[in-house]
């Protein structure tokens, strides 16, 4: 049995970042991917490429999540010079709309604490209504205001998905698609990944399967405690540019179609929609911008968010199966520049980025506070 | 490029008339615009948003887009999934919509 460097256990845009970084660097890696049975939430995604707002009870994700924005427009550059696929990425900055002046206190009190835990490194401006029709003309009266920040952006994310996907092949990379690995163990100084009808061997093995981690972690001493979280999306038929950056929950595409979303919903595994979601949806869009109240919705889906407890990322090295290794989180397409320009090289030996040394999964064990 | 099929126990259709770009067309009730605007011999109805390259009817069956036309000032109409109706204006769609 051919014995690779790696198997990244996982097709999606985590498991296709970190595989693409790892070939990349001259390793012979094996992706092994579900197909189309799978959960496939990078499929469903918005496309946000996010800084603004996150991390507020853990500076480290915002000062993760500005690295990768960072990195991000060399990993659009190296796709397309390697593949000719364009990830469409764009960093204009972006805003979080809000709706009345408590929004906006509320808002400034939270960015402004991001703001001092990051040492200033993150930024921001609040806008007042007239500053932001500058910036988008065709914002409706109803919105008071919004935050703005230089870090956000957006791109396709299939076409990211598609331009990892080819890199990693041109890198020498191989794909496995098939069906679900149900087993991974350690052999020797070896891993076996196990699934119907086929066995995978790789020194290394990266476990990067979303919402499957729950099963497979435990095999390799990790433990995943991730649970779906439904977020539906609407998009509309393409028209004429009218939102120049992308907000929170409304961005324009490439192509013209304006992408709505941003649900959060507790509904275990059902990928469905329901419609006074997706009506609570396009109401807020039509509010925001008043021009789509007459637009057509061509197509609608939900798609499951892969949240730990706490909603951070969660990446481990196991102690008692050294060489596995676990990544998840729901920013697949924010954090892909991360994933395949650091974590890939911590995953391949390096030292461990700074930031991300929280992201392990004991914060979820239960904690005790001794009152002093 | 189509040529409409007689079926021998087809009963006869009212003769519609609709304009495309300002052309009177020729089509028959039952007709959806995007079957007129094929046996009317119009090959593009449309151009694309990004590369503004011509399109035209395609699958026929609502999925693929590539029909659309303003009507009676409406923009991106499935030219496939709206019937004929006498006197109605179809306009090639350049581009992307138009808003409000």
């Amino acid at each position: 049995m051919k014995t690779y460097d790696f198997a990244v256990v996982g097709g999606g845009l985590v498991g296709s970042a970190i595989a693409y970084g790892l070939a990349k660097a001259g390793h012979r890696v094996a992706v092994l991917d579900e197909g189309d049975v799978a959960y496939r939430a990078s499929r469903g995604n918005f496309g946000l490429v996010w800084v603004q707002g996150k991390g507020l009870e853990m500076p480290s994700y915002s000062q993760w999540s500005m690295s990768s924005a960072s990195l991000w427009p060399s990993l659009s550059e190296e796709l397309w010079d390697l593949t000719d696929v364009a990830t469409q990425h764009q960093a204009p900055g972006g805003v979080h709309l809000c709706y009345s002046q408590r929004e906006m206190d509320l808002r400034q009190a939270d960015l402004t604490s991001l703001a001092k835990a990051t040492g200033g490194q993150f930024d921001f401006a609040m806008l007042d209504h007239q500053q932001l029709r500058e910036m988008i003309p065709e914002i409706g009266e109803s919105v008071a205001g919004a935050s703005w920040s230089r870090w956000d952006g957006h791109a396709n994310p299939l076409y990211l998905l598609r331009g990892l996907h080819a890199g990693f092949l041109r890198c020498g990379g191989t794909f496995l698609p098939g069906s679900k690995v149900h087993r991974v163990h350690q052999r020797g100084d070896s891993f076996v990944i196990e699934r119907e009808g086929e066995r995978v061997q790789a020194e290394r093995v990266v476990l990067a399967a979303g919402l499957g981690n729950r099963l497979l972690a435990p095999q390799v001493g990790l433990h995943a405690p991730l649970v779906p979280n439904r977020g539906e999306i609407l998009v509309t038929e393409r028209m004429r540019p009218l939102l120049n950056l992308p907000t929170t929950y409304l961005r324009q595409t490439g192509e013209g179609s304006i992408l709505m979303g941003d649900s959060h919903e507790d509904v275990g595994f059902d990928e469905g929609t329901e419609t006074p979601v997706l009506s609570h949806i396009a109401q807020r869009a039509v509010r925001a911008l008043p021009a789509l109240a007459n637009t057509r919705i061509v197509r609608t889906w939900g798609a499951l968010r892969v949240m730990t407890p706490d909603g951070y990322p969660l990446y481990q090295a196991s102690l008692s199966h050294p060489g596995a290794f676990v990544a998840c989180c729901h920013s697949g397409v924010t954090l892909a520049a991360a994933h395949a320009k650091r974590l890939a090289p911590w995953i391949a030996g390096d030292s461990l980025p700074s930031e991300i040394a929280p992201f392990t999964a004991e914060r979820f064990d239960v904690q005790t506070v001794i009152p002093a | 490029m189509f040529k409409r099929l007689s079926l021998p126990d087809a009963p006869a259709q009212k003769t519609v008339i609709v304009y495309f770009d300002g052309r009177q067309v020729t089509a028959q009730d039952g007709d959806t615009i995007a079957a007129a605007l094929l046996s009317a011999g119009v090959e593009a109805c449309r151009t694309t948003p990004v590369s503004g390259s011509p399109r035209g009817p395609y699958c026929m069956m609502g999925v693929c887009f590539e029909c659309l036309v303003e009507v009676d000032d409406i923009p991106n109409v499935q030219g496939c999934q709206v019937l004929v109706k006498d006197g109605m204006q179809i306009r090639s769609q350049h581009g992307a919509r138009r808003l409000g």
